[in-house]
């Protein structure tokens, strides 16, 4: 009797953990199944509209294009800016800091991870924009300017400011995750290194990183994931131009991405095509972050295993 | 102690005299209201380009007919005019007309011009002022980008008293679907020869920064140096932001304000009597502001679906709108409706019925 009370009380206890977990999936699906069927129409009006450079609604011309590379080419940048700043910050943060700023340091990292996306929109509308127009855009379009990539007019609202935006958006995600990970270090491997005579950066170099690097790998996914997806900020800041990169591959000028096509046109479209254009969008997008993320685990756990072998 | 007493009861009394009387004047209220009409919730929304002026009017009317609720959501034109054909608004408020094919899809529906709307050419050129002129031509190289020098000769020829700056023009528009784009590509397509971007509440723009909302094109516009956008005019005025003069079909370069909006509103009432969705941009007149749109109320005609006391709510507030609701509009900085659209706004408000009577 008793015996069997315990058995029910497991098994209750596992269909229901067993239920929170389904009920993720089942989100997911339903998420997955509505993007597929809302965007059938367009897929069947234009199965190639991936490749499509012109959206004119007008004309009913729906290509996605422009707003695929802006979203990959802005979360691209943002990471290859974010890299260097958390990695930074988070060696620092764990072999160098004083006590006192290590404690200021976190606090820091914490508030801006949990600072609502609108907030660094508007900031980056009002604050930066101006900033980066003056001294960054205008100085390098003046002297490198014959370059394509950084080519002008300077205005402000840009590629480059939407990268620097998630720079600043993904840089908590990163190095807290990093200074977790480096702090973990088992303590004899590093005491080993000291008593052979090696540097702090030796020692960062050859046991911290190598130690961590699976982990600060997934952590720059994950803030790629986030990057791929923001959307507040980056529609405040991009210039929502549909131009880039066919008129222009300059980084100055004004693009767009796919969340910010959403976000700006959907509340307003009337017509069934164009609803449908937007939402396949959002469907590439889902594929875009699914592949993301695959590809990533499948890089962990290959170079996981190799360690096991070595 | 009797005294104190006496003076207890007296209080009583009173206070229960107060009551009574209190009590009899709520129900003589109540009884009087109800006897003039039943308690009613409507809900409607749509467009944000009126939104300011219909809270306005929901809250006074509800002042005059305390048991009429009168909600109206601000979402967007299209957001309101799918909430009318799901039947879950009981009107909708939409910048610009249905199509033809939204007609067709959803008959029975009537436009009613509430008031109107002056897009205005704003600018941010150094030590320049309002009262630039512009033509039609000279906006549509501007946003399509064939003029991109605030000093170019066909913008030098029209306003000898400026000096222009050897500045670039940094065009900023809409990011978002809006009635704004609507009403000013209209009117490009319509007074201009070279504007080849079509028209509609997003056109496929080859130049310049796209921001999002009213707020967005003026924030971003007044950062930037060099910047053109169009703006509501309300929005332009209420921020102190400099807006261009611009040649209408009688050749006069006209100011947008209230008064040149409102004139453009009339000139246009003879087009709406044959067809209420006529385009009324670029209308000819004197001192009209031709880039000059109508917002419209649309509701079904035939109000049968919703119950009765909501179907007249509806239909005496939508008669009160267009005629004592007219006179908040100006201290809010919309155009009051001309004379002779209200009369075609009362014919076509008399055809809702209710079970086949009239509800007017």
């Amino acid at each position: 009797m008793n015996k069997k009370s315990i058995f029910f009380k497991d098994s209750a206890f596992k269909y229901l953990v067993g239920g929170a977990s389904m009920v993720v999936v089942g989100f997911f699906a339903m998420i997955f199944v509505m993007l597929a069927i809302r965007s059938y129409p367009s897929i069947v009006n234009d199965p190639l509209m991936v490749f499509g450079s012109t959206w004119d609604v007008n004309s009913g011309i729906f290509g996605g294009l422009p707003a695929i590379m802006g979203t990959l080419a802005s979360s691209a940048i943002a990471v290859a800016f974010a890299i260097p700043i958390s990695l930074g910050m988070s060696v620092f943060f764990t072999e160098y800091a004083p006590r006192r700023v290590r404690a200021a340091l976190s606090v820091v990292i914490d508030i801006m991870a949990t600072i609502p996306s609108v907030i660094f929109g508007i900031w980056g509308l009002w604050i930066i924009a101006p900033l980066v127009k003056n001294y960054v855009q205008e100085p390098i379009i003046g002297s490198i300017g014959f370059i394509p990539l950084f080519s002008g007019p300077a205005y402000g609202l840009s590629l480059f400011l939407a990268s620097l935006v998630l720079t600043f958006m993904i840089v908590p995600i990163i190095s807290s995750l990093t200074i977790s990970l480096l702090s973990s270090t088992p303590a004899e491997l590093r005491e080993a290194m000291i008593s052979l005579g090696a540097t702090r950066w030796e020692v960062v170099r050859h046991v911290a990183l190598p130690f961590s690097k699976l982990g600060i790998f997934a952590a720059i996914i994950l803030a790629l994931g986030r990057a791929l997806g923001e959307t507040m900020a980056v529609t405040m800041v991009i210039g929502n131009s549909f131009m880039w990169p066919f008129s222009s591959v300059s980084l100055f000028s004004p693009a767009s991405t796919i969340t910010s096509k959403i976000a700006s046109e959907l509340y307003e479209a009337v017509d069934m095509l164009h609803v449908s254009s937007l939402i396949e969008l959002g469907l590439i997008l889902l594929v875009i972050t699914l592949t993301v993320n695959f590809s990533a685990r499948l890089i962990i756990t290959r170079i996981s295993r190799r360690g096991a072998t070595q | 102690m009797s005294f104190k007493n006496r003076k207890g009861i007296s209080k009583i009394l009173a206070v229960g005299i107060v009551a009574l009387v209190l009590v009899a004047a709520g129900v003589f209220y109540y009884t009087q209201i109800m006897g003039a009409e039943q308690p009613a919730t409507v809900t409607a929304g749509g467009a944000s380009f009126p939104y300011p002026l219909i809270s306005k009017w929901t809250s006074e009317y509800n002042k005059l007919h305390p048991l009429i609720q009168i909600t109206y959501q601000s979402v967007g034109s299209g957001a309101g005019q799918n909430g009318l054909f799901a039947k879950t608004f009981d009107f909708a408020g939409s910048d610009s007309p249905l199509s033809d094919s939204q007609i067709a899809q959803n008959p029975g529906i009537l436009h009613i011009p509430e008031t109107g709307g002056g897009i205005v050419v704003a600018y941010n050129i150094p030590n320049i002022g309002s009262g630039m002129n512009l033509t039609a031509d000279i906006i549509a190289k501007i946003f399509q980008g064939n003029i991109t020098k605030w000093n170019d000769p066909a913008i030098a020829a029209i306003n000898p008293a400026l000096t222009l700056p050897d500045l670039g023009i940094v065009v900023i528009r809409r990011s978002d679907s809006s009635g704004t784009t609507d009403g000013f590509t209209t009117y490009l397509k319509n007074a201009s020869s070279v504007w080849v971007l079509g028209s509609g509440k997003t056109v496929n723009w080859p130049t310049g920064i796209g921001a999002s909302g009213n707020s967005g094109v003026a924030s971003t516009l007044q950062q930037t140096p060099g910047g053109v956008g169009y703006l509501e005019f309300f929005y332009a005025k209420n921020n102190s932001i400099p807006y261009a003069k611009v040649l209408n079909r009688n050749g006069q370069f006209v100011e947008p304000t209230l008064s040149s909006i409102s004139k453009a509103l009339g000139a246009a009432a003879p087009l709406l009597t044959s067809d209420i969705r006529a385009s009324v941009v670029n209308m000819p007149g004197d001192g009209v502001y031709p880039i000059s749109v109508f917002t419209y109320i649309l509701v079904y005609k035939d109000l049968s679906y919703m119950p009765e006391a909501r179907a007249k709510a509806v239909a005496n507030f939508l008669w009160w709108v267009i005629h004592d609701g007219q006179s908040f509009s100006e201290s809010l900085l919309y155009p009051r409706l001309p004379s002779s659209v209200v009369t075609i706004a009362e014919t076509n408000l008399r055809q809702l019925t209710y079970n086949g009577r009239p509800l007017l």
